[in-house]
């Protein structure tokens, strides 16, 4: 058993063994391991990169790779909730830049913006989305009201 | 009263939960359903009382809508000029069914096609797809049958189906709506491909960007897994990266790896997941599979023209009056589907171009209108249908700012690969710059002793078009994939038909 071993690296946290045990039997493990570490964590830190290349038997390198190639892992937990506004072409036709501009001054240290491009919504943008729900035909005061909830 | 409200996204997006919650406390003996959505989405939340429509609705409207006297009514949904001039042979449960429910899919034709499938064996099953004309709807449009085939004469202890869900194109919601409206019709359909070329295991790579389709999948396989045992399915949800939509990538990403672009040959068909011989394959043409086996490949091939077989779900969007999805045979002209369907902008505005096949699809201006949605005529036109969305500007755009996104959505979405891409991008950004300032003067950078073979002259505005259309070239002949190789199309295109908005005055442009 790799999973339950612990290096002077990285602390004891029993849930990312869990979630590593709950995958490591199927067919390339690595990346449902990733996407469950940032949901559970927020962020994939450098000493579960390196616990989960031990559990794995794969080197800190291939997933700090992987890591650093897909946009949805972050290294660091963001303090704010996060905000995706979608600004692919479909968006941008209904008045997504626009919107973009404001946004991070109606923002204001209550959430992070961050850009998305589509979430299939095309017909109805601009369009956001907050964790796992969707948002359409945002307006600046929808918007406004939208980071006023978060 | 059977009152149905879709449970798709979009519908969900737009107010669908607080509206079905509105109904429920307003009409408490009413049967209130979640169905798909009938993919009208201007009018979404759409409600669908006993076949009559009334859309968008607002929980404000719920006492109007009951006692008759709404203006948003549309009267009887099947008959709307919307609906009733599609033809709907991949979507032909949407609106209609309860996504989830396998009683409603078994009742309304499902199975059919993979018990066909079963009866008549792999190979009779490979013919008819490919007598069918059924071609990749993923955008390359390649034969599904010849790629069938291919993996089917592979020999090897394990064979895949991977379904390419991975729909990154702005503009595109097909798959999505499929996935989420209908997704026992994609099961049905990897499991009739799974039969034909001998593979025991399924995966669906779905971006992350859809969870409700995820949720509607997962549940989906659960519940549909004794219906197409030995035949095993799992979802792998990707991580946001555009890329991961190329086949080659897909399969790296779905091995645990980056999502960086393979080289072919070897084709995925004889080494794909994990080395093995793999079918990938879009969603749409893996759902469209259902319906040719039962129909017949003669009832599919019928709709279409020329080498363009049967129909496309094409997804009209952006800024549109009447957005959504309209499954047509191919042929239909793009100047029907974005005026007469589409009813042109939603900002009221004159058309200025549409761009048809996603963020390496090409921008057209109304004067070609008259273009048939065909594989064939798009790419003459130098364009390309890809997933079959367009999107409409009205005449805000500026063109230049278009071809610069283009570029930085490269740039920002380059696996890094081959160099055509990696770099071409960041340089064709650094181009269009130059060129909306009007050329450069004498480059201080260039003068550096270091940079001799530089030429440190200032440019012109026409030096730096000429050098954009050259960087343009090497980008589309020499990147590995579609990503690097179809961003010239947005940025020519738009160079091409909208000069001025790139400071050229129209007597250069016609020089």
């Amino acid at each position: 058993m790799t999973t339950a071993t612990t290096t002077n690296t990285q602390r004891e946290n029993p849930r990312l063994d869990e979630i590593i045990a709950a995958h490591q039997g199927r067919e390339a493990p690595l990346m449902p391991i990733l996407n469950d570490v940032q949901a559970e964590f927020g962020c994939v830190s450098e000493d579960t990169k390196r616990h989960i290349a031990e559990a794995l038997n794969l080197t800190r390198a291939e997933v700090h790779g992987m890591v650093s190639f897909y946009h949805d892992y972050h290294e660091t937990k963001a303090t704010l909730p996060i905000l995706k506004l979608c600004r692919a072409e479909a968006c941008q036709s209904r008045g997504s830049e626009a919107l973009a501009a404001k946004a991070e001054a109606m923002a204001n240290g209550r959430a992070e913006i961050e850009s998305v491009y589509c979430l299939g919504l095309c017909s109805v943008g601009p369009n956001a989305m907050i964790g796992g729900s969707v948002h359409a035909r945002l307006d600046e005061p929808a918007l406004e009201a939208l980071i006023r909830e978060l | 009263m059977r009152i149905a409200i879709s449970d798709d996204a979009l519908a969900i997006a737009c107010g669908a939960d607080k509206l079905a919650e509105a109904f429920a406390k307003a009409a408490p003996d009413a049967e209130i359903v979640r169905t798909s959505s009938w993919g009208m989405q201007w009018l979404e939340p759409l409600v669908d009382i006993d076949g009559m429509g009334f859309g968008p609705a607002t929980p404000g409207d719920v006492a109007a809508i009951l006692d008759g006297s709404s203006d948003k009514a549309i009267g009887k949904i099947e008959d709307h000029p919307f609906i009733a001039k599609q033809q709907r042979l991949t979507f032909a449960r949407a609106g209609k069914t309860q996504p989830l429910s396998l009683e409603d899919y078994s009742e309304t034709g499902g199975w059919a096609g993979l018990k066909k499938a079963h009866e008549i064996g792999p190979e009779a099953t490979i013919e008819m797809v490919t007598e069918s004309g059924l071609r990749g709807r993923g955008g390359a449009g390649f034969p599904a049958g010849i790629k069938w085939k291919t993996v089917a004469g592979a020999i090897a202890d394990q064979k895949y189906i991977v379904c390419n869900a991975d729909e990154g194109d702005s503009g595109t919601f097909a798959d999505r709506m499929l996935m989420e409206g209908d997704p026992y019709c994609l099961i049905e359909g990897m499991a009739i491909a799974g039969h034909a070329v001998g593979a025991t295991k399924g995966y669906i790579y779905l971006r992350s960007e859809y969870p409700h389709a995820v949720a509607k999948m997962d549940a989906a396989i659960k519940a549909s897994a004794h219906l197409v045992s030995p035949f095993e399915l799992e979802v792998r949800v990707g991580a946001g990266a555009y890329v991961c939509g190329e086949e080659t990538s897909l399969l790296n990403s779905l091995e645990g790896k980056r999502g960086e672009v393979r080289a072919k040959p070897p084709l995925p068909a004889l080494e794909g997941l994990f080395g093995k011989p793999t079918v990938v394959n879009n969603v749409l043409t893996l759902a469209a599979v259902p319906y040719v086996l039962a129909e017949g490949a003669k009832a599919y091939a019928d709709y279409g023209m020329g080498r363009s077989r049967g129909t496309m779900p094409v997804q009209l969007a952006g800024n549109i009056k009447h957005g959504g999805l309209y499954e047509i045979a191919f042929g239909i002209t793009l100047g029907e589907l974005v005026e007469e369907i589409g009813g042109g902008t939603d900002s009221g505005r004159p058309v200025k171009a549409v761009q048809v096949g996603g963020p390496l699809g090409a921008y057209f201006p109304p004067s070609m209108f008259h273009l048939p949605f065909d594989y064939e005529a798009f790419t003459e036109a130098d364009g390309l249908i890809g997933h079959g969305g367009i999107v409409v500007f009205d005449d805000t755009a500026d063109m230049l700012n278009q071809a610069h996104f283009a570029m930085e959505f490269c740039a920002v979405e380059s696996c890094g690969k081959c160099t055509p891409c990696r770099i071409g991008a960041v340089r064709g950004q650094e181009t269009l710059e130059r060129i909306r300032a009007g050329g450069r003067g004498a480059g201080a950078f260039e003068a550096l002793p270091q940079m001799h073979n530089a030429k440190s002259a200032e440019r012109s505005l026409e030096d730096e078009v000429v050098l954009l259309t050259d960087l343009c070239e090497t980008m589309k002949f020499g990147s590995l994939c579609a990503l690097g190789g179809f961003t010239p199309y947005p940025v020519m295109s738009a160079l091409t038909h909208w000069p001025e908005d790139f400071g050229i005055r129209e007597t250069e442009a016609a020089e």
